[in-house]
């Protein structure tokens, strides 16, 4: 799977193994120059790590990759992002069709306040699904997917606010899975949550993956070495160096790369 | 002798320590007798007045009372077309103001920038509107709804003979033109529901392929329904003391029928008040009477108001516990 084996037919950044690329992105809050050219791709299948200190723009960046910035009054975006070689800024078509590809979990678990049903069901339903049974088999198979099934499929009507904060952020989870996305962006998914939780919810990326292109905002070093294959470090709007998470975290390259992940700063 | 002077300051700051605790005591009660006297000042007013109309009123009040009209000069007989009259133009300002106040306020967050130039110059109307008297209101309710609408229709359904059929005061007048007095309170309020909802749930439905509609309409509205509902009361309660706009839009001194069609005219609590307080043939006849229209226009929009508090307060309890 290397470049070698690519037919030279093919268009230049057609790659199988190539899942996301970003492309000079510059992005700005009104005056405020959050993202200065960054330039970044993520393996198909694969888990990435965005890190570096508060601030930094590794969330923006995040957010760029499904648009969600757009619903950010007064921000603006320049550079090139690509779904599997589309530009999902310029001629992809609806916005939420692109959502519905590249799903999103938050820092806070958010479920609505709805039962844990209707939360699950919730992107099949305003995507237009409307079969009962559908629905019903979509949201059992989802909650299994996420490991959520046992602990919950005798309170599928109970409201999700129930739920403790990791069950709730599972569900998110969840909910984000069921409309089959091909892209999973996290943005420090398990940063509120106990040390138990977190396992599980890095178990669960563990077992998403390979199934689901992931790119993953964290704080937590540790995290990020257990969970990705590749890790980028973002510092003052700039992503300063990128590469295989084992790389990063014993050969940095980059000096401040160096001083961020043995603690010197951040 | 360095020393003997720091003993001698310790046991001053000591004795001083152990007074002030006394001192402080006493200092803080001045400010809670003050506020509390002006509560029990409050509290005494609200007793009185409320103590006095029930009093006065209760002994009146019985089932001919509510279920009869007035009879003999209003000296005798009941009210019952003036809370009929009350009920059913509060119920028709609800339908105007709920749907245009939401839709305003829907507006104003979800689809401008609260820093644009429309967005500041809609507020700042809602806020005048808000401020301007009552009487005013009345006014431009005869002006515009009865004189201009009301003309305009008259002028366009011709109907046989050439009395105004909807260019005359009405019950729909009356309650579009309390409907606009009381807009400013559902559109605040609508708007702080629609505020207090965290971002990270329209994002968590943007994030999911939903549209900026199916967001407002699945999430938001429903998340905002205890506040639009507050609105709701409010405006409730402050429409059906008002009578100051129906004066002039379509209130009637006394009437033989109920109003049953949208271009009649109607009897209405607060305005009965009114009438029985200065325009009754003998006012000392009427008073009982009186207390007893007073009593039970109070017992009306508490009832009002506690079946919308009801409802709201079960609605959250059923979204945040099943």
């Amino acid at each position: 799977m290397t470049d070698m084996t690519t037919p030279p037919s093919a268009p230049p950044r057609t790659s199988t193994h190539i899942k996301i690329t970003a492309e000079t992105v510059d992005f700005w809050y009104g005056d405020n120059h959050a993202l200065r050219d960054v330039t970044l791709s993520m393996g198909k299948g694969k888990v990435t790590a965005l890190i570096g200190p508060s601030g930094c723009g590794k969330s923006t960046f995040l957010r760029c990759l499904n648009r969600m910035n757009e619903t950010i009054p007064g921000t603006r975006m320049t550079g090139t992002v690509r779904l599997d070689d589309r530009d999902i800024y310029n001629g992809f078509g609806d916005v939420s069709q692109l959502r519905t590809r590249v799903g999103m979990v938050f820092q806070k678990s958010n479920p609505f306040p709805k039962s844990i049903f209707d939360n699950v069901a919730y992107g099949l339903r305003v995507n237009g699904i409307k079969d009962r049974q559908i629905i019903t088999h979509a949201v059992e198979d989802t909650l299994k997917k996420a490991f959520l099934w046992d602990e919950v499929k005798d309170k599928l009507s109970h409201s999700a606010y129930m739920l403790s904060g990791g069950q709730q952020q599972r569900l998110c989870i969840a909910r984000a899975l069921a409309v089959r996305p091909e892209v999973l962006l996290m943005d420090e998914p398990a940063s509120a949550l106990d040390p138990i939780s977190t396992t599980k919810i890095e178990d669960l990326i563990a077992e998403l993956k390979g199934s689901y292109t992931i790119i993953i905002v964290t704080h937590n070093m540790q995290q990020a070495g257990r969970v990705s294959d590749k890790t980028a470090f973002f510092y003052e709007g700039k992503m300063v160096e990128a590469g295989e998470t084992t790389q990063i975290f014993t050969n940095p390259q980059e000096k401040r790369t160096e001083d961020y992940i043995t603690g010197r700063f951040g | 002798m360095g020393n003997g002077t720091t003993v001698l300051a310790t046991e001053q700051i000591n004795q001083v320590l152990n007074n002030i605790g006394d001192r402080k005591k006493s200092q803080g009660i001045i400010p809670k007798s003050l506020t509390l006297l002006s509560v029990l000042l409050i509290a005494a007013i609200l007793a009185v007045i409320l103590g006095n109309i029930f009093l006065g009123g209760i002994g009146v009040i019985s089932w001919e009372f509510i279920s009869q009209s007035p009879a003999h000069g209003l000296e005798e007989g009941g009210i019952f077309p003036a809370i009929f009259g009350t009920v059913a133009l509060v119920f028709l300002m609800v339908i105007a103001v709920v749907p245009i106040g939401v839709l305003t306020a829907i507006y104003l967050h979800e689809y401008t920038r609260p820093d644009s130039m429309i967005t500041r110059a809609i507020r700042i109307s809602i806020n005048n509107l808000a401020g301007v008297p009552s009487i005013v209101f009345g006014l431009f309710g005869l002006g515009f709804f009865i004189s201009f609408v009301g003309g305009f229709l008259d002028s366009v359904f011709v109907i046989a003979d050439d009395r105004p059929y909807w260019g005359q005061p009405a019950i729909i007048w009356a309650s579009l033109t309390l409907a606009l007095l009381t807009l400013p309170v559902v559109i605040v309020s609508t708007e702080e529901a629609l505020r207090a909802i965290p971002r990270e749930l329209r994002e968590a439905s943007y994030a999911l392929g939903a549209t900026k509609l199916q967001t407002i309409l699945r999430i938001i509205i429903p998340q905002a329904l205890p506040g639009i509902l507050t609105g709701g009361i409010l405006a409730v309660s402050r429409g059906a003391g008002e009578v100051a706009p129906i004066l002039f839009t379509g209130a009637a001194y006394y009437l033989p029928y109920l109003p049953t069609q949208l271009n009649h005219q109607f009897m209405e609590l607060g305005y009965h008040v009114y009438i029985l307080a200065t325009q009754a043939p003998d006012i000392d006849k009427t008073k009982p009477i009186l207390y007893g229209t007073v009593l039970t226009l109070l017992v009306l929009t508490f009832l009002l108001n506690f079946t919308a508090i009801f409802i709201r307060s079960r609605m959250r309890s059923r979204r945040v516990a099943d």
